[in-house]
């Protein structure tokens, strides 16, 4: 009698498969408990995993929900790499199809500002220009360069008050967010990421200069009502910008 | 050129050390007391910057640090992960490590990484299997590594060799040291209803290369038998600490880990364990 290991995992990850065989006490008898003892282990840690991604999600949705919905979630999605700062990858996408959370439009994207926010803690470091390069260049030229923007910078549009609901849930009295669509920018200043609210116009900016477009071609992009002194205030203070780069 | 500062440490001392806790960070730098030396979760540090590379940059300047890995599955039917294997790589060549350890058993299968360390029958035909993992580790990060005994929960009806015989065979054949974690051996011992002292005295001690020690919960099986749980979430209870110190009396003194991670608690509760294990090491050594 061989158990082998995919019928392992498909208990494990199954509580309603009976346990597979020739896993036993010490009497011979079948394993019962003393299996449920990794079924558990299972579902704990990869619970608290998203318990530790999540934390506003888990607020917005109270301890119980999301407990019973990541033991939803880690079945259909268990997790496909030993890093476990990347789980939960599809958890924004599945809380759009989850029935009970279908209803909630505002949940996917809280959790997509949460990803990015642990995204940018682990991203790769970079040393941010001083703002006197950008200052000291003289318009046209400024217009013509292209900026380069740090691995721990992420930008995210939604329709909802992202960057609203998330203060809501981490700072003691933020505001009440208001129905309004909002673009936010997380940037990390040395270590700890940190959200601001984009005004108009200035995600389709930044995603112009990550297609590598020039300062002047982001402009357009962006549109009437952008400003960009106050982006590049932002930037700057997220020590969001590592290179200036003139000419082609 | 020989440039020392660039491998401070070359191994553990033979001293009490703990599992490292970022919010451990100021606390131990301010002074570490009993703590001489620290551990870290390989995988915890494979992200690209940020602080935990920081401080762990930092903090390998000044204590002698053991990577012990949590997700390579060495125990798995599976081939191991490549991309995981090249990361594991990739940090033990800039980090330089005093110790590098992994343990015997398996959570990938199907691609699905299930975080929690898994059992796997004794027989020869998956100690070929182990044996093979471990000869692509040992060459693909280009030192031995240190395998770690498990805590079990059930057996296997098709078992044909003891965890000894088992675990003796490994390093006969891959040359690998030990990482004996005395909790585990408790925790086994009791579950699969055999003598904890006489797995002590019967372990190839002169392999190990590191001690492991932590705290478990207790709980029972469908017919009542005592069943524990390898926690790592409280102190260690007395018949571990009286087994540690059979096995310092056997082995001799040898790195002493203190393993907490659920439930951690403040600085000075984890050092007082350190120091605990301390007087253990230091009253048999004298």
């Amino acid at each position: 009698m061989t158990t082998g290991q995919t019928d392992f995992t498909r208990a494990i990850l199954d509580p309603d498969l009976a346990v597979p065989p020739g896993l036993i006490d010490p009497q011979g008898r079948p394993a019962g408990k003393r299996f449920a003892v990794y079924r558990n282990n299972v579902a704990v840690s990869l619970t608290e995993a998203l318990e530790t991604a999540f934390p506003v999600v888990r607020k917005l949705v109270g301890d119980e929900f999301f407990k019973a919905m990541a033991g939803v979630f880690l079945r259909q999605h268990p997790p496909v790499s030993a890093l476990m700062m990347h789980y939960g990858a599809e958890f924004p996408d599945f809380l759009e199809t989850f029935p009970p959370t279908q209803s909630i439009g505002y949940l996917p994207d809280v959790a997509r500002l949460e990803q990015a926010l642990r995204r940018s803690y682990h991203a790769a470091d970079a040393s941010p220009i001083a703002p006197e390069a950008l200052q000291d260049l003289p318009p046209d030229r400024l217009m013509a360069a292209r900026i380069e923007l740090a691995p721990a910078v992420f930008v995210i549009r939604s329709p909802w008050p992202v960057h609203a609901l998330w203060l809501a849930n981490t700072v003691d009295g933020a505001p009440k967010p208001q129905m309004r669509p909002e673009d936010v920018l997380v940037t990390r200043p040395r270590f700890d990421p940190s959200p601001a609210l984009l005004g108009p116009g200035a995600a389709d900016f930044l995603a112009a200069i990550e297609k590598r477009g020039t300062l002047s071609e982001a402009l357009d992009a962006a549109g009437d009502g952008f400003d960009l002194g106050a982006l590049l205030g932002q930037l700057l203070a997220g020590g969001a910008i590592t290179g200036i780069s003139e000419g082609t | 050129m020989l440039d020392a500062t660039n491998r401070p440490f070359e191994s553990l001392p033979n001293r009490p050390g703990v599992g490292y806790k970022p919010q451990h960070y100021s606390d131990i730098l301010a002074n570490s007391g009993s703590v001489d030396w620290l551990e870290i979760h390989a995988e915890n540090y494979m992200g690209d910057g940020g602080r935990p590379i920081a401080q762990l940059r930092h903090l390998a300047e000044r204590f002698p640090v053991s990577v012990h890995g949590v997700g390579l599955s060495i125990g798995g039917e599976a081939p191991l992960d490549t991309d995981h294997l090249a990361r594991l790589k990739h940090l033990i060549a800039w980090l330089k490590p005093a110790s590098f350890s992994e343990h015997l058993a398996w959570s990938t299968h199907d691609s699905h990484f299930l975080n929690d360390l898994l059992p796997l029958p004794y027989t020869a035909q998956t100690l070929d299997r182990v044996v093979r993992h471990i000869d692509q580790v040992q060459a693909a990060v280009g030192r031995r590594m240190l395998l770690e005994n498990p805590s079990t929960y059930l057996a296997f009806a098709e078992t044909e060799m003891s965890e000894i015989e088992f675990l003796s065979a490994i390093v006969a054949r891959t040359g690998c040291g030990l990482l004996l974690d005395v909790n585990n051996v408790f925790v086994s011992a009791t579950n699969q209803q055999t003598d904890p002292v006489s797995y002590i005295n019967d372990f190839p001690v002169d392999h190990v290369g590191e001690i492991h020690l932590g705290g478990h919960d207790e709980d029972s099986d469908d017919h009542g038998a005592p069943l524990l749980i390898d926690s790592h979430g409280r102190e260690i209870v007395d018949p571990v600490w009286t087994l540690y110190a059979h096995t310092i009396e056997r082995a001799g003194p040898r790195p002493t880990l203190i393993e907490w991670d659920n439930d951690v608690p403040d600085w000075a509760t984890l050092e007082s364990q350190a120091a605990r294990a301390d007087r253990i090491l230091t009253k048999i050594s004298a």
